[in-house]
């Protein structure tokens, strides 16, 4: 686990407040712009000026509202986590410590994850832009499956490029978005896997852009993309403060996300960027080890440079070219990153760190046993690092993970990787009185070696019943 | 003046129109850049582009993305190009500009330093086609600088106001993509008439053309207009046949660029 060096999180002074980026040039600091041929150019132009206009619309926020709400499910709820909070305290060096940790459900949005916030949105900026056909990138396979729903909900046509490597670990997402109606185009070029399925997206937009939208999936690429898209998940930030608020009578002292491109992690981080004594986690994926072509974590290993149409960190050699990269979970499993993080992380807003393959695993299967919720395995990253961090802060704070989303499309990739080592979960002992403080394993079953089965207290803290979390007796 | 300047003086001044074939640097051999570069001068070129290979071109077809990808895996890389061009520079009198992506030039050190090396190396000017006229302003700069033109991207998509402010932010020549979309062969000559005759009447820079200009026919019908024609997919792949078949790839070449170049004589005057 590399943490940035500066854990300070003390953001430099700065004119702007961070909620008010990107600049009009599309900047976030140093970062972001529009780096793209010129045949793309009158493109943005003409999402930028639709998305100014739609700003005023009321009837257009209205009719996503709405479909937020009756269609994808929101608000998604915030979900006390008895279980994994019993965890971080067990892992806890200390009987102070150990804070509450809130999941927020993004998981029980519709099609199973974050995604769809964007794609309701651009579909609908598609068809206000008498647009008919939308293209996507997909790694997981989640922006396609949202993509190909939101298509289907609006009456676009939808195709979806996919890196073969991809189509093979998440198949289940192949097969949802073809009964969906979306033609999924394999990507064989270079690494098979999201960066070049965006180059494939870019490269159709390039010679379709008159009838075709491409919604890209995360806050990546040229401006307007990276705010557009930011501003889509946002729902999720603001939700959670406002829940916090209800429930909590006060701001949490953490939130904490995974980082693929990043859309999930702005969107939860956007709603508190200006609450600086928020203090704010973004998850890499560290992959096998840190070493080039082992991880996917940009703004942990990374350095500044220009990838898909913006100045952002990005893993490349020093001659520009695109470093290979490696995570177990495929949604995570990308080059770059949101410009908007890159600046988060210069001006020291937010702490990025990563997690490996092994540690995202094992996080996993303790999400899935302590709480009854299969995660996304790029969730499991946020839920992997959550989980330390919460062990390391007070006991009577509050500590947010996004759980970005649902784990359905993991489950085979997972049971070929560890299946053979996964134990059932033997019956519950009663609580025993004194904490063992030995016995620190961060989760519940090592990978490569014989899981124990963890002890699992029954509720002990008061008031947590309402939480609607049912702990056998 | 520049190289670039010069050879588009002298051929307005005979006039004459330019052909501009566009290599893959480490492509279809790895080392073959100085003998490529020969026989198109040769075979009556008078600017050549050389591609620097990229990882992720997203403005390229199958045939130059798969080139570059080739290049890299057998080790080509920018400080490779320079060498090679340097190494070749000397006994060649046609133009050199290099295409190169931004991720590149961002990463070699910035604008000022990726300009320095190239003009050391010997190129004669820059095309950066990801890198439109809002990110160029430290480009222009520091290809002046050293002395490199800049070649600036002018899509079927880019309204007339802003074509007249990418051509005069131009240096050495504008390129203009005959086709939206990604390069590659086509077909159908373009049709390029009246976008060329709506910006000569903002600029007197000279005009390149290029995107999908596959034959002799393609090339009369776009000097016919512009004054040069740049082939760029059609001769790639020429390159990669030969040399998977076996055959040499640079005299298949040569003859393939003499054959373009004959679209050049029959149009002039015309
Ligand atoms: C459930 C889930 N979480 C996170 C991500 C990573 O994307 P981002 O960083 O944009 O949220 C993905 C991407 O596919 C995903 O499916």
């Amino acid at each position: 686990m590399s943490d940035t060096p500066d854990t300070t999180q003390t953001p430099v002074p700065n004119a702007r407040p961070l909620s008010a980026m990107p600049d009009e040039h599309g900047r976030f600091g140093e970062f972001g712009g529009v780096y793209v041929p010129e045949t793309l150019v009158s493109a943005l132009r003409e999402l930028s000026e639709i998305y100014a206009q739609v700003q005023q619309d009321r009837q257009f926020w209205d009719r996503l509202s709405g479909l937020l709400r009756s269609y994808v499910g929101r608000p998604t709820s915030l979900f006390k986590a008895e279980g994994l909070t019993r965890q971080a305290r067990e892992n806890a060096p200390s009987r102070e410590r150990g804070a509450t940790i809130w999941l927020k459900r993004e998981d029980l949005a519709h099609t199973g994850a974050h995604k769809i916030n964007n794609t309701m949105g651009q579909g609908l900026l598609t068809r206000k832009m008498g647009k008919r056909r939308i293209i996507a990138e997909t790694g997981a396979g989640q922006h396609g499956v949202a993509s190909a729903t939101a298509a289907a909900a609006l009456g676009l046509e939808c195709d979806v490029y996919m890196g073969s490597e991809d189509v093979r670990r998440q198949h289940l997402n192949v097969v949802r978005m073809k009964m969906l109606g979306a033609r999924v185009i394999p990507v064989d070029s270079g690494s098979r896997t999201l960066k070049d399925a965006t180059n494939e997206a870019m490269r159709d937009w390039m010679g379709s852009v008159e009838h075709t939208h491409y919604i890209l999936g995360s806050v990546v690429g040229p401006h307007p993309f990276p705010m557009i898209v930011r501003d889509f998940q946002s729902i999720i930030g603001r939700e959670t403060k406002a829940q916090c608020l209800r429930l909590l009578g006060a701001l949490p002292s953490a939130v904490v996300a995974c980082v693929g491109g990043g859309s999930n992690a702005a969107g939860i981080f956007s709603a508190f960027v200006d609450d600086e004594e928020v203090k704010l986690f973004g998850v890499e994926a560290g992959g096998r080890s840190g070493k080039p072509g082992d991880h996917a974590a940009p703004l942990t290993l990374g350095a500044p440079g220009v990838l898909h149409g913006s100045r952002s960190y990005v893993l490349q050699d020093d001659a520009g070219q695109t470093s290979p990269v490696h995570s177990v979970s495929a949604g995570l499993d990308y080059p770059g990153v949101g410009p908007e993080h890159a600046h988060w992380k210069d001006v020291h807003r937010v702490t990025y760190s990563s997690v490996t393959d092994e540690q995202a695993l094992d996080a996993f299967l303790l999400c899935a046993r302590a709480e009854g919720i299969i995660p996304a395995l790029e969730t499991a990253h946020a839920l992997s690092d959550g989980l330390r961090i919460a062990s390391e802060m007070d006991r009577d704070e509050h500590l947010v993970i996004c759980l970005s989303g649902r784990g359905d499309k993991d489950v085979e990739e997972v049971d070929r990787l560890i299946g053979d080592k996964i134990e059932p979960l033997r019956a519950r002992r009663p609580r025993q009185r004194t904490r063992d403080k030995k016995k620190k394993q961060a989760t519940g079953g090592e990978n490569g070696s014989s899981p124990r089965t963890d002890e699992h207290h029954p509720p002990s803290d008061p008031g947590r019943a309402d939480q609607g979390q049912s702990d056998a007796q | 003046m520049g190289r670039i300047d010069d050879i588009f003086a002298l051929a307005r001044d005979e006039n004459r129109k330019l052909l501009m074939p566009f290599v893959c640097a480490g492509s279809p051999i790895p080392g073959s850049l100085g003998a490529l570069l020969g026989a198109m001068e040769r075979a009556g070129a008078g600017i050549v582009e050389v591609g620097i290979p990229f990882s992720d071109p997203i403005a390229d077809g199958p045939a130059i993305a798969s080139a570059m990808h080739a290049a890299l895996e057998s080790g080509c890389s920018p400080a490779g190009v320079f060498d090679e061009v340097a190494a070749a520079r000397q006994g060649l009198s046609i133009g050199i500009v290099a295409m190169v992506s931004v991720s590149i030039v961002s990463a070699m050190g910035g604008p000022q330093a990726f300009c320095q090396r190239a003009h050391e190396a010997g190129f004669d000017g820059l095309i950066i086609p990801d890198c439109p006229l809002e990110e160029s302003a430290a480009l222009i700069d520091a290809a002046r600088a050293h002395g490199l033109s800049l070649s600036l991207l002018v899509s079927p998509s880019t309204p007339p106001e802003r074509a007249r402010e990418i051509a005069s932010a131009s240096t050495g020549f504008v390129y203009m993509l005959a086709r939206s979309g990604i390069t590659g062969e086509r077909d159908q000559a373009p049709e390029i008439g009246p976008r060329v005759r709506e910006l000569r009447e903002s600029t007197d820079r000279p005009i390149a053309c290029g995107f999908g200009i596959a034959t002799a026919e393609h090339v009369r019908a776009v000097v016919e207009h512009a004054d040069a024609a740049i082939v760029g997919s059609a001769l790639v792949r020429r390159w990669r046949d030969a040399h998977e078949q076996g055959a040499d790839a640079v005299e298949v070449g040569e003859r393939f660029v003499r054959e373009l170049a004959s679209g050049l004589h029959a149009g002039a005057g015309a």
